[in-house]
């Protein structure tokens, strides 16, 4: 069964069904990760194109050894400015990249929407890597890998998800997902950057999204808990007043930590700010999955890619 | 000469509201009643058909000079014609700025010549709209500007705004402001709300406008300048508009079609489409029936247009990039009576002293009205003529519009201006 749709553009489009589907297909291309021989023929023959509007290391990585393990050809596109500074618009460039015929185009970009005005225009599969404060989705699709494959299941979990609510893609698509799958997923973060309304706007399910009145509420009894980058520029916007009183009062430490169960584990989409929104003995305590987020990564999107550039 | 036919008249501006005959002689009203023969006189049969005084658009931007490509005096004049508008107020924020008279004397010789629709310039509030240091309104008005506004870009200083209305009250201009106070809301895209937070937009509160609204309604009632609202969008401001109404202060304000027409949840549904992005935002459900609210208890004034025109290629940015504005002359009169009417909101009397008579009112125009004796700028529109909007066959320059094959029911049906018929939209 391949996925009935063109794009992936977002966790909000998707099914349980097919979120349940990828991560099912993600699990038989982690086997081929452990290999001696990481490759596979299953995309020999078709071209993906990495289209990188915003700088992205571990992104773009994965993606590119994801397209390799698949025997696909892959080109990487930097293009680091918006279509305005650039003077060619975001369709034409669409419209160009489709000429060169590509099965799946990769996208990245700092604009909210941007994949799906490309997708409107071009043939191939479009994959949203990541855009603007919208969505990730093959982020919250390995989170969901590395939360299956801990605790064995999603439903009825209750996951934290901790810090700049307002700017982040990450906690987006994950909210959209964990909560289709049963989780009940409490948000939590600085009021200034928490974008209050979102939970209305979710289809949970089975699961919930709520917005937690403080961190630790978030946190309390929680089976997994999901640290945010802060960037440094929400100082100088003013949304908080200095990193040093983030770290203490949205930081999570050791102390903090007791508070969800036991049994807990700690997510973060990485790059880390170690000492800022998570201190480093957390980030190195056997409770952190921070690295096998990274490993389970190269799955998903291999199953990404194989579902959608046209896998048997 | 020209001589209407049974067409039903409705002129709010003499209580008027029957099926009779209009003789229009000199490119005035000549005479109004039953059965009316005019020797030599052309004949337009009206039958089914409204009669009413030309509609006015008190607030479009027609891009010249500067931004031709976008549109021209000579487009926006047509594609205001073809919408039904017998009468065109053109924004300022031109290039350059038309913050002196010599680019008011320059907009009104192209009007002229385009000779469509009466253009009607807005002079700028400050130099350059920079919010800095007052125009020259006396020269302005002596060229021949109605009114003032930076729209566009919001006077946020109370000292130049304070300065601005007192400064209007020698020349008997109204202060026209664009309401949207920062709010730590630089770069927004769209409303702040529920779907601004789902798609991951910088939102611009309702409270923007509000907070502006409410320091204009204080500088008027300080001032005693004649203060125009407009696009007014938010459930809030409808209020503080009301307030002010009641309280006898010189407060007007008008509303744009898709503010009445559509919200945030559109913008959504259209999944990031730039011709759903224009200032001010589209607001949320509840803002949306506070303002049809505010057209059916007579707080809000007036319809207006705030025809935008972009070129197609600057829409196919990306939506935070993307200009704000969307056109719609050719659009406005359609959704009014599809929205507005049709539904039961307001009746036909109503609907044309939104458009007409209270446009000629707050902008003090010699139009608006059918009485003996008055410039003969007539709209005949079909309230039953259903359409479908094809922005590819438009008059305007420009395409951007969210309505592009919607069907609607009501249509203008010709423009006539100075007793001249100079636009006719056939059926089909």
């Amino acid at each position: 069964m391949p996925l009935k749709r063109k794009d992936l553009l977002g966790i909000a489009d998707l099914s349980p069904e097919e979120i349940n589907f990828i991560l099912d297909t993600a699990e038989t291309f982690r086997d081929v990760n452990q290999r001696q021989i990481k490759k596979v023929p299953t995309l020999r023959g078709k071209t993906i194109i990495n289209l990188f509007f915003e700088a992205s290391t571990r992104t773009r990585t994965s993606f590119e050894i994801a397209a390799k393990r698949l025997s696909a050809d892959a080109i990487n596109i930097s293009a680091s400015t918006s279509s305005v500074v650039k003077g060619e618009t975001l369709v034409d460039t669409a419209l160009n990249l489709q000429a060169m015929a590509p099965d799946a185009i990769v996208i990245r970009h700092s604009s909210s929407g941007a994949p799906r005005q490309i997708a409107r225009v071009v043939k191939a599969a479009v994959i949203n890597a990541g855009d603007g404060a919208h969505e990730h989705p093959t982020q919250a699709l390995l989170d969901a890998l590395t939360i299956r494959g801990k605790k064995g299941h999603i439903a009825g979990l209750k996951v934290a998800i901790v810090g700049d609510i307002r700017h982040s893609r990450v906690a987006r698509s994950n909210a959209h997902l964990l909560s289709k799958l049963g989780a009940h997923v409490s948000l939590a973060g600085p009021r200034t950057l928490l974008p209050f309304g979102l939970e209305k706007q979710i289809a949970p399910f089975e699961g919930s999204v709520t917005f937690a009145s403080d961190v630790n509420e978030a946190i309390k009894d929680a089976d997994v808990v999901m640290m945010l980058r802060i960037q440094l520029e929400r100082q100088s916007g003013g949304f908080f007043p200095s990193l040093r009183e983030y770290s203490i009062h949205y930081g999570l430490n050791r102390r903090r930590l007791e508070l969800a169960k036991d049994d807990a584990i700690v997510l973060h989409p990485g790059p880390i700010n170690r000492g800022v929104e998570i201190d480093s003995d957390v980030v190195d305590g056997p409770f952190s999955l921070i690295l096998n987020q990274v490993e389970n990564g190269v799955a998903v999107r291999m199953a990404v890619l194989y579902l959608l550039a046209g896998g048997e | 000469m020209l001589l209407i036919k049974n067409g039903t008249i409705i002129d709010p501006s003499q209580s008027l509201e029957k099926k009779k005959d209009l003789l229009i002689r000199d490119g005035r009203i000549e005479d109004i009643d039953k059965a009316l023969s005019a020797e030599g006189a052309d004949v337009f049969d009206a039958s089914d058909l409204i009669v009413a005084p030309g509609f006015i658009d008190l607030h479009a931007h027609l891009r010249e000079p500067g931004f031709e490509y976008k549109e021209t005096i000579a487009s926006g004049a047509r594609a205001a014609v073809a919408g039904g508008f017998t009468s065109v107020c053109c924004m300022p924020n031109t290039k350059p700025v038309n913050d002196n008279s010599s680019v008011t004397s320059f907009i009104i010789e192209q009007g002229r010549a385009a000779n469509l629709a009466n253009v009607f310039p807005i002079g700028a509030i400050t130099q350059g709209s920079k919010g800095e240091q007052l125009a020259e309104i006396g020269e302005m008005k002596a060229a021949g500007v109605v009114a003032i506004s930076d729209d566009g870009k919001p006077v946020l200083d109370s000292g130049i705004m304070r300065r601005a209305m007192e400064y209007s009250r020698d020349f008997d201009l109204p202060v026209v402001d664009h309401c949207e106070d920062c709010c730590g809301a630089a770069g927004w895209a769209m409303h702040e709300g529920e779907y601004s937070a789902l798609m991951g937009l910088n939102g611009l509160p309702g409270a923007a406008e509000d907070l502006h609204v409410a320091r204009d309604i204080t500088l008027a009632e300080l001032t005693g300048a004649r203060v125009h609202i407009a696009h007014i969008s938010t459930a809030r401001s409808v209020d503080l508009v009301r307030q002010a109404k009641q309280r006898g202060l010189a407060v007007t304000c008008e509303v744009t079609p898709h503010h009445f027409t559509l919200t945030d949840k559109e913008v959504y549904e259209s999944g990031y489409d730039t011709n759903f992005k224009m200032a001010p935002p589209l607001r949320s459900q509840s803002d949306l029936e506070a303002i049809i609210e505010g057209l059916r208890d007579g707080t809000i004034d007036a319809i207006a247009t705030d025809h935008a025109p972009h070129h197609a290629n600057e829409k196919m940015f990306e939506f935070d990039h993307a200009p704000n504005g969307v056109i719609g002359l050719e659009t406005a009169v359609s959704l009014t009576l599809d929205r507005l009417v049709r539904r039961g909101m307001i009746p036909l009397s109503r609907m044309i002293e939104l458009l007409s008579t209270n446009p000629a009112r707050i902008f003090r125009l010699d139009r608006g009205s059918l009485k003996l004796g008055a410039v003969a700028d007539v709209t005949i529109f079909d309230p039953n003529r259903e359409v479908k909007v094809d922005a590819s066959k438009f008059q305007s320059k420009s395409r951007n519009t969210p309505f592009d094959g919607w069907e609607l029911k009501g249509a203008s049906v010709a423009a006539i201006v100075g007793g001249r018929v100079v636009w006719r939209n056939e059926k089909g």
